[in-house]
């Protein structure tokens, strides 16, 4: 009986929880025409147009491009960068330690409205406006606190003694960092970096503070949709469908580890 | 776990993670304090203003003031309600996900969807399906009877960011306990079983104790992120109807990079900054609290 | 209860695959009495939790019926079988008293505010928790969050078996041995039905009327501690208790004498030995071998373990390797040859790992 119940209540969460997603591949598949026209549960006439005007449009296609790639450079960025002071914070106690932390994480909550102003500024007076690096090294704010906080997590669930032993024989440290350790928290890192992936790819404001032609996001293709063509819902919905797929993908590859990730090590 | 050794020379390890967040976050604020003292006659030339741009923002009735009040106000019964929601529907959910089998590793994919898509196309998501005449959930709902656009009603529009938020972000909630749930052992179970304790009473005495750190994690976190919310009420409702869901970051952004209207943002960019830095430090202190608590 | 029946109970995970399905548990047939105390002793993965579960309903068995007393209970709920679990780490509720936790099960089944508090103290008093009563659960050290479990195990006046598993895994070596005592005094105290899982053999002798060993699933060897150390059925057993366990040497067995390589012991007794039987053995356990200067047994010590009572030493007989004792007396060290003695009625022999009997010769 217990079981049912769960099931029944699982099920009908899924269901609801994908009823707009339904809509809107249901809509990507659809003419304006028939959009505005009526309400229908699946194309009447279905076609392939909104997904074929993407696909050969070279500013659409950019944008996508333009997405992954300041994406995945912030995400390797993000954790290379966050890995050794992980390490450090977890192993060992130093001068400001605590406050530094604090002040880590205090940038994880940093609200990007505050930031993109002066981003706007810093970027542009360092030359790097507009381009992928820029939003790359901008989502670092917060970024790189998360996957701190993610990896330091995971390695305080290492125990010293596997260093201590590496120091006895005879290991230079950063051959026992990469070679020794690494491998061990390889769940961990993977969980950094999905976590990085994920807040780099779905953050819309930064990144389309820091750009105009040459870099631009998928998400500010989107947004100047509305006021230059009108109203054209079949090429949104088409747009927005294929934004998930990314995300599904990489979910799918982490499935096995998101529950114990979401802990952040510390369950 | 206390007995960790006193080494400054773990500073050179730290050194990479400080530099770039001293120019993502140190730098750029340092640009912001300085506006936020100085006022501008246009063409570049900046005087001293002192803190006259704070006593304008935090009185409430001045323009600017009163506007702040109101955004911050609206901010915070925002957050609340949707912690609300969220967290007992989070835990809910949590505890129906299977726990064996293929079903979990499905289950879990379709549970994290929503927290991978970019916050552009979550407004547009519930742009369109809000609508009463393109979108599902906007043509039932007057279907039945109640008036419902979040175009032109306030009601409307706060239902709809409410909805779509909680659609947003249960879902991190649920994850997230559903970790913790995984942690209990079998045995807690088995004994509750013995003893005789009802499907309530497990929940109040086993599950929920065991997750009073997760949920720390998850209402610092849907907190944070609901304070400081601006892509999907943008695209969405756009701030409106009227100045209905302006919250803080959208005000802010209008006042910054619509307007440039410096030194309001700036003051305002500091004081909303202070705020979550002391709610931050908050349940930063709650966090090491309950750490000890448990002798970590 | 006067006793729990094992009807045939066998048990198969769901999931393992039916073709050769691979029993957890093979089938037992056994009659546990109420009163007595039992100890489940066997490797990791031999099966005595998938058994104790199955005692206490956690797990619903594959084959074969539980009766408690003459009552099928076999698909009875935990909850309604009045037996108490003790698991390998304290599970206590952590919000409340240690009096709250004795309570809880009293409160879930309706027993007025009175007797309640009655029975609590009744088992305070019993297991020493007096003093901590109106503390929280969550401070206390570990053995005395396992009493707290116990005690709400026993704190239901109709419970009438008790099962252990594993139960002194967390706690401080210092203390295991005072909760250890204390068990068995609540054991005679309360005269109830206890079945104690373990794979720890001190634990299991000293706690235990009977011991049932396991392997693999199945039941190898039921007895007393003295049954199991003085006449193994089973050479897993003979091997598992005692430390040192017993020797296994390889042997041609014809009438009374065995041979192993070019050493012929005498065996006292004759023995057949069916045709079919592969691979005989002789067995001998170190406490009763002995090494001596002179004898018919010639060895030579490979290393000698001073123990401070005794001393053991590791010998090669032929190509093979024994362990014997070394009487303080007898003056032989490392390299040394020496001559092995083990009295006839210690020896013994075993079939395809089975013990058999042998016949006045």
């Amino acid at each position: 009986m217990r079981f049912q119940g769960r099931n029944i209540g699982i099920t009908v969460y899924l269901i609801i929880l994908f009823l707009p997603i339904y809509w809107l591949v249901n809509m990507s598949f659809k003419s304006n025409y028939e959009i505005t026209s009526r309400l229908s549960f699946w194309p009447h006439q279905f076609t392939l147009g909104n997904y074929a005007h993407i696909f050969f449009s070279p500013v659409w296609r950019g944008g996508f491009i333009h997405s992954l790639t300041y994406t995945c450079l912030n995400t390797v960025l993000s954790v290379t960068l966050a890995l050794p002071a992980a390490y450090a914070f977890s192993r060992y106690r130093f001068i400001g330690d605590k406050h530094l932390f604090f002040w880590l994480l205090s940038n994880l909550m940093a609200p990007s409205a505050v930031f993109a102003m002066p981003f706007f500024n810093l970027y542009y007076s360092v030359g790097l406006f507009d381009t992928v690096w820029a939003v790359a090294l901008a989502h670092c704010l917060f970024n790189v606190p998360l996957a701190v906080w993610i990896l330091e997590g995971f390695i305080s669930g290492i125990p010293r003694e596997i260093d201590e032993t590496a120091a006895l024989d005879g290991y230079p440290f950063p051959r026992f960092f990469v070679k020794i350790f690494l491998p061990l928290i390889a769940n961990g890192i993977g969980v950094a970096a999905f976590f990085c992936f994920m807040f780099s790819w779905v953050e819309q404001l930064l990144a389309s503070t820091l750009t105009t032609i040459n870099a631009k996001p998928i998400v500010s293709v989107m947004t100047q949709i509305y006021s230059a063509a009108g109203e054209d819902w079949g090429l949104l919905a088409a747009a927005g469908v294929l934004t998930m797929i990314p995300g599904a993908i990489v979910i799918w590859f982490v499935r096995n580890h998101i529950a114990k990730g979401f802990a952040l090590g510390r369950v | 776990m206390m007995d960790k050794p006193w080494s400054n020379r773990a500073w050179f390890l730290v050194i990479p993670v400080l530099l770039v967040v001293l120019f993502s976050s140190l730098l750029p604020m340092m640009t912001v304090v300085n506006y936020s003292v100085q006022d501008t006659m246009g063409q570049n030339s900046f005087f001293w203003n002192g803190v006259a741009w704070f006593q304008n923002l935090l009185d409430p009735t001045s323009d600017m003031g009163g506007r702040f009040a109101s955004a911050l106000v609206r901010n915070l019964i925002f957050s609340l309600v949707v912690l609300l929601i969220e967290l007992p529907l989070g835990i809910a959910v949590a505890i129906c996900i299977p726990r064996h089998g293929w079903k979990v590793g499905a289950t879990l994919v379709l549970i994290a969807l929503p927290l991978l898509i970019p916050w552009t196309v979550v407004g547009t998501i519930w742009e369109i399906f809000a609508r009463q005449d393109i979108g599902l959930f906007g043509a039932v709902v007057n279907g039945i009877g109640i008036h419902y656009n979040d175009t032109e009603d306030a009601t409307s529009a706060w239902a709809t960011i409410v909805v779509m938020d909680v659609w947003h972000w249960t879902g991190m909630i649920a994850l997230l306990s559903y970790a913790g749930l995984k942690a209990i052992p079998d045995a807690f179970y088995q004994a509750a079983r013995i003893d005789g304790a009802s499907r309530w009473s497990v929940f109040r005495n086993i599950e929920l104790p065991k997750l009073q750190k997760v949920l720390v994690i998850a209402i610092l976190l849907r907190f944070m992120e609901s304070f400081m919310i601006y892509t999907e009420p943008s695209v969405v409702t756009g701030g409106g109807p009227g100045e209905a869901t302006s919250f803080l970051s959208l005000d802010l952004v209008k006042i910054a990079l619509g307007q440039v209207d410096l030194g309001n943002a700036a003051a305002m960019s500091i004081v909303y900054y202070l705020i979550t830095l002391t709610i931050c430090w908050v349940f930063f202190t709650i966090m090491t609290q309950l750490d000890q608590r448990k002798g970590l | 209860m006067a006793s729990i029946t094992l009807d045939h109970i066998a048990h198969v995970y769901p999931g393992a695959a039916s073709a050769a399905p691979h029993y957890a548990l093979k089938p037992i047939d056994h009659v546990w009495r109420q009163g007595r105390a039992y100890a489940l002793l066997g490797p990791s993965g031999c099966g005595k939790t998938t058994l104790l579960n199955i005692i206490s309903g956690l797990v619903t068995p594959s084959e074969g019926r539980l009766l408690f007393d003459s009552q099928d209970v076999t698909n009875v709920s935990t909850e309604k079988r009045n037996i108490a679990q003790v698991f390998q780490f304290p599970v206590i509720y952590d919000t409340m008293t240690v009096a709250e936790n004795l309570a809880f099960p009293l409160k879930n089944r309706r027993m007025d505010r009175g007797s309640i508090d009655r029975r609590v103290g009744e088992i305070a008093d019993l297991l020493d928790l007096r003093p901590v009563l109106n503390r929280r659960a969550r401070g206390l050290t570990a053995d005395a969050k396992q009493k707290i479990s116990l005690g709400r195990g026993l704190v239901r006046a109709d419970v009438s078996a008790v099962l252990f598993d594993e139960p002194l895994t967390v706690i401080d070596p210092a203390l295991k041995w005072e909760l250890r005592s204390k068990l068995k005094a609540v054991h005679q105290a309360l005269d109830m039905l206890m079945i104690y899982v373990t794979h720890d053999q001190v634990e299991a002798l000293t706690f235990a009327d009977e011991v049932v060993v396991m392997k693999d699933g199945a039941v190898l060897q039921i007895g007393t501690p003295a049954d199991l150390f003085e006449r193994p059925a089973h050479s897993f057993v003979g091997y598992f208790i005692g430390s040192p366990g017993m020797n296994f040497l390889p042997a041609v067995v014809s009438g009374s004498r065995a041979a192993v390589d070019t050493a012929t012991f005498d065996l006292g007794m004759s023995y057949d030995i069916p045709a079919s039987g592969k691979r005989v053995e002789l067995g001998f356990r170190p406490d009763y071998a002995t090494v001596l200067p002179t004898g018919d047994l010639p060895v030579r010590i490979l290393k000698v373990e001073d123990l401070g009572r005794r001393r053991l030493a590791r010998v090669a007989l032929g190509a093979h390797e024994a362990v014997a004792t070394l009487p303080p007396e007898v003056d032989l060290a490392q390299g040394e040859p020496g001559w092995l003695h083990v009295p006839p009625e210690h020896l013994h022999v075993f079939v395809d790992e089975l013990r058999i009997e042998g016949r006045p010769a």
